[in-house]
């Protein structure tokens, strides 16, 4: 087994790790960053909670991106049947162009335009004299050449700056083209103080636009949407085949490998599974206050979690035959599973691991490097908010600063037309009372060992420091992040976009997973950071050639 | 098929751009200043941009990219950026105590107005910048040019650091353009080889090329020092590689510091080469060493011994104004024909130099500045080559046209190799005349009937 060349430095006290990581900081860094760094269950904290969604500190390096490209990047990315024009200069939508690893299938010859990078290109005369010309000529000229059923426009920073009226343009083109459905998102990337901001925004639009459209009932059994699934290296298509393994219909997927028509028709479904609770727990409750759609979390990383959430699918149906053919989906998947942990487990327990990633990834992930035998130390989110740490008990409490008060909340009211009650409040109680739950998320925290490190929106300094400190086995994190770690002789695993790898879903991913991680801590090349005259510069005597 | 929707038939766009063969000022500012030794970039705008030009620049280099952000808000668009950007000089000089603060401005601060040099100003006198550290600003509005512009002003920017002493050092200011770190080593083995001292600027070799050892250096070993760029105003001429990238800064030093200049094109292929090599040694007033005519001997032989395979062959081209300027010399001077060529940087001059080049071609060459790639894939589909040459985008027409791809330019995504192997120089030209045959031989040997397979080449 490989050997790092770094010292592995004796388990140190939490408080004197953060103690150490607020140091250097300027007293004003310090205090702020305090609140972000939580020792889990620990008496001493400063604050009982966490201090999350709150503004990056200026000239602190990090993690964090913008509204932008939480909007177009993350949510709208992934769905291949719309053109998505970007109004603005030509980097915001040059950098959102095919690097998200969003895998879709749109056959022999669906259609696709998520290999199509489309811009308005905005020159400085739109800049002064205003872009919505431009736009509106980008759009005829789409429509033109495409026919696409729907084209959505994204506001880039300086089309808020300058004022032009996207919706209007947007509304305007949709009476004109008559069979395009076009609209728009107002993701100026300074909205916010995350990709967050642009989540909402995206969702808010999509469910505004989009959902509610198509009332045709599709075919199926045990109809489910499948929320915040981003189907990343393949992990969409990995959940369906095991939902329709089991019988399951999935009606619409947001938004990994989602097409326009699954939004249109999401409202037909009768149970929302929630995978990444960041991103669209809010959707989930648009969904259910206007058409009765309960929800439930679900999380389909790590095998034991993916049968746990297969079972709360069946459960809320309630029919034996879906809870029979459910048990024996997982029996059948998880002998490959076991066998496969069997084999890594030597090699890879007893592990540290340090997750720091998005809005729930940090959180799920934990599912598999425990099937693994491995510690996550320290862990932390990009742009969660308090609720995705420590449950949702806390929304009541979250306060609401100038940055969220910018993103608009949609008021939903029962469309009385579409509403249709999925179970009577009987039947909701009987579940209830049987100890099924909706609406429930209990955060990360509590499913972290005590005195583990929760940090909230770690940069770049903090996170060299960390691992110089606690020395893991391995660090999980972003493309921005991965070869400073590794610099350090660390491994560094990509879990946004999971480097070249994937799917790492369901039980097939879960597998692929394992042996990813293996391969990771246990490569070699971690032992080669120095050369042999390295490890011993200095020579006693010349030696001849005797 | 990847791109299924784009037609063959070719329209006129005046407002949609489709899949673009540029992108924004800001990423090559950054990318310039990463070539400062001891330097933090730092993007006056949203986390945004700051962090999709660190993931782009990681993507392409896989190395660590480190920059700052003014990470804007609602209420700095609307207030301005100043705060954020004093409150930013101040962290960043005590968490990460760079020698150097190159900053840039996006689209955001520029649209909203906020002056860097008055925010350094300000920032001086409230003794925000310690003693002995520098800060350097440059404007890179994302609606004017393109990532090449944005280098462009970066490296003008550079210059304005130069402090003439009235005492000449001797050396000749080199500016190579946006080219690799391989090919900035490679450089300057070469005016080392001739005798040549030289002052490199920005240099990304030792910086965006390092190695694994077990210690993260947030300021890497190499780049050009702020001394050096103190110095440039004292060298005795500068040799500018690069209209689009490097010309501005070149003049800069001229006009102010009259440090005599030339602009040159970017030394790629044999052609441009000789013409910076002959450059170096007329400044210099060395003869050129015998192992440099080696070196362009061995190119030469290797274009006359495997002259058939690319005789006559179309390409297309797709990339920077000035690397593609050179290439297309270097693949006229083969006897390949570059049929279609776009950039997406703006430049009448662009299209000018590149029939000039392709004057005397047996077939019409498509060109385009300011165009993008959907606009070449239409091209290839209405007169298809036997080759393409650009950047990792390219490959989506490559696997549906099933043309052979060199990937050369800015960003390589998918592929290793340019962060260490130069593709400038007779060396380079060589490694890029390598790369053309094998895809051309590999389709031969794919394409051969079993009956005409062939065992030597």
């Amino acid at each position: 087994m490989a050997t790092s060349t770094l010292k592995k430095i004796v388990p140190e006290n939490p408080a004197h790790i953060k103690a150490e990581l607020l140091a250097k900081y300027p007293s004003k860094v310090a205090r702020k960053r305090s609140k972000q760094i939580m020792i889990n269950e620990a008496m001493e904290n400063t604050t009982p909670e966490i201090s999350a969604n709150v503004r990056t500190t200026p000239g602190i390096i990090t993690m964090r991106g913008c509204s932008y490209a939480g909007c177009k990047g993350v949510i709208m990315g992934p769905t291949r049947d719309v053109v998505n024009l970007v109004h603005g200069p030509i980097g915001c939508s040059f950098y959102a162009w095919l690097t998200r690893r969003n895998q879709t299938n749109a056959g022999a010859d669906g259609e696709n335009y998520m290999n199509y990078c489309f811009s308005t290109d905005m020159q400085d005369s739109d800049i002064i004299f205003g872009g919505e010309k431009k736009l509106e000529a980008a759009i005829q000229e789409a429509y033109d050449l495409f026919h696409p059923r729907s084209i959505a426009i994204f506001a880039t920073c300086p089309v808020g700056l300058i004022g032009d009226d996207i919706h209007t343009v947007a509304k305007r083109m949709k009476e004109k083209l008559g069979d395009c459905n076009v609209f728009a998102f107002s993701c100026e990337g300074y909205k916010g103080v995350s990709q967050s901001a642009g989540h909402h925004i995206a969702n808010n639009q999509i469910f505004r636009h989009i959902v509610g459209e198509n009332d045709e009932v599709k075919p199926g059994k045990y109809k489910i949407n499948l929320l915040g699934e981003y189907n990343i290296g393949g992990d969409g298509f990995e959940i369906d085949r095991i939902l329709k393994k089991c019988g399951i219909t999935n009606i619409s997927t947001f938004s990994g490998n989602s097409t326009y028509d699954q939004f249109a028709s999401c409202h037909t479904a009768d149970l929302n599974a929630v995978m990444c609770h960041r991103s669209i727990n809010y959707v989930a409750d648009m969904l259910e206050t206007k058409y009765g759609i309960p929800w439930v979390k679900v999380n389909f990383i790590g095998a034991a979690a993916t049968a746990k959430s297969l079972r709360k699918i069946a459960g809320y149906f309630g029919e034996k035959e879906l809870i029979d053919l459910v048990e024996a989906v997982i029996a059948e998947e998880m002998p490959d599973v076991e066998k496969a942990i069997a084999d890594v487990r030597p090699r890879t327990q007893g592990k540290t691991a340090m997750m720091f990633l998005g809005g729930s990834r940090a959180h799920h992930y934990q599912e598999l490097f425990k099937e693994m035998g491995m510690r996550v130390i320290a862990a932390g989110y990009e742009f969660a908010h308090r609720d995705d740490y420590e449950g949702r008990k806390v929304i009541p409490d979250l306060k609401v600063d100038a940055d969220s008060r910018n993103i608009e909340e949609i008021e939903v009211f029962r469309d009385e037309a579409k509403y249709r009650e999925r179970k009577t409040p009987e039947e909701i109680k009987a579940l209830e009372d049987s100890g099924y739950k909706f609406k429930e998320y209990d955060g990360m925290a509590p499913d972290m060992e005590k005195d583990t490190l929760i940090i909230d929106d770690l940069n770049q300094y903090e996170a060299e420091k960390l691992v110089e400190m606690m020395k893991p086995d391995l660090f999980c994190g972003g493309i921005k992040e991965k070869y400073s770690i590794q610099k350090l002789g660390v491994p560094m695993k990509q879990l946004h976009s999971y480097d070249s790898g994937g799917p790492y879903a369901g039980f097939k991913g879960a597998i692929n997973f394992y042996y990813e991680i293996d391969r990771l801590v246990n490569s070699k090349v971690w032992s080669y950071m120095k050369a042999p005259w390295q490890d011993n510069p200095q020579l006693s005597a010349t030696y001849g050639w005797e | 098929m990847l791109l299924r929707h784009t037609p063959k038939e070719i329209t006129e766009r005046s407002a949609l751009m489709i899949n673009p063969a540029k992108t924004c000022q800001p990423i090559g500012a950054m990318y310039a200043a990463l070539g400062i030794h001891g330097c933090l970039p730092h993007s006056h705008g949203s986390q945004g941009c700051c962090a999709y030009h660190r993931s782009a620049l990681t993507r392409h280099y896989k190395e660590p990219v480190s920059a700052s952000t003014s990470s804007f808000t609602e209420g700095s668009s609307v207030f301005g950026g100043q705060a954020n950007m004093l409150q930013a000089i101040e962290n960043i000089f005590a968490v990460y105590n760079p020698e150097i603060i190159a900053c840039h401005t996006t689209c955001l601060s520029e649209t909203i107005g906020d002056d860097l040099k008055q925010i350094r100003k300000k920032a001086l006198t409230e003794g925000k910048i310690p003693e002995g550290k520098f800060m350097i600003s440059a404007s890179t509005p994302s609606y004017v040019g393109s990532h090449v512009t944005g280098f462009s002003n970066m490296v003008k920017s550079m210059v304005g650091l130069a402090e003439p002493t009235g005492k000449k050092n001797g050396k000749v200011n080199i500016i190579p353009g946006w080219v690799e770190p391989a090919d900035m080593e490679e450089i300057k083995r070469i005016t080392k080889m001739i005798g040549v001292k030289t002052i490199l600027f920005p240099d990304t070799s030792g910086v965006l090329n390092g190695p694994l050892s077990g210690e993260f250096k947030m300021y890497p070993d190499g780049g050009v020092t702020v001394a050096e760029l103190q110095s440039t105003g004292d060298s005795i001429g500068t040799l500018a590689l690069g209209e689009w990238c490097s010309a501005d800064a070149a003049r800069e030093l001229d006009t102010k510091h009259k440090v005599p200049c030339q602009i040159l094109d970017m030394p790629f292929g044999l052609k441009a080469t000789d013409r910076f090599i002959d450059a170096l040694r007329t400044i210099a007033g060395v003869t050129v060493p015998d192992e440099l005519s080696m070196e362009r001997g061995q190119l030469v032989d290797m274009i006359s011994d495997m002259h058939q395979y690319v005789y006559h062959k179309k390409v297309a081209l797709v990339g920077d104004p000035d690397q593609v300027i050179a290439m297309t010399e270097f693949l006229v001077s083969i006897d390949m024909c570059p049929i279609h060529i776009v950039t997406g940087t703006p430049g009448k001059a662009f299209e000018r130099r590149i029939k000039e080049i392709t004057k005397d071609m047996p077939f019409p060459c498509n060109v385009r500045a300011k165009g993008d790639m959907f606009l070449l894939h239409q091209w290839i589909k209405n007169d298809p080559v036997d080759l393409l040459i650009g950047n990792t985008y390219c490959k989506y027409i490559s696997r549906d046209e099933d043309i052979p791809l060199v990937r050369w330019g800015f960003p390589i995504l998918d592929r290793q190799g340019h962060q260490y192997f130069p593709t400038v120089g007779y060396k380079g030209a060589l490694r890029l005349l390598e790369k053309i045959l094998n895809v051309i031989q590999d389709r031969k040997d794919r394409d051969d009937p079993e009956s005409k397979f062939e065992l030597v080449l």
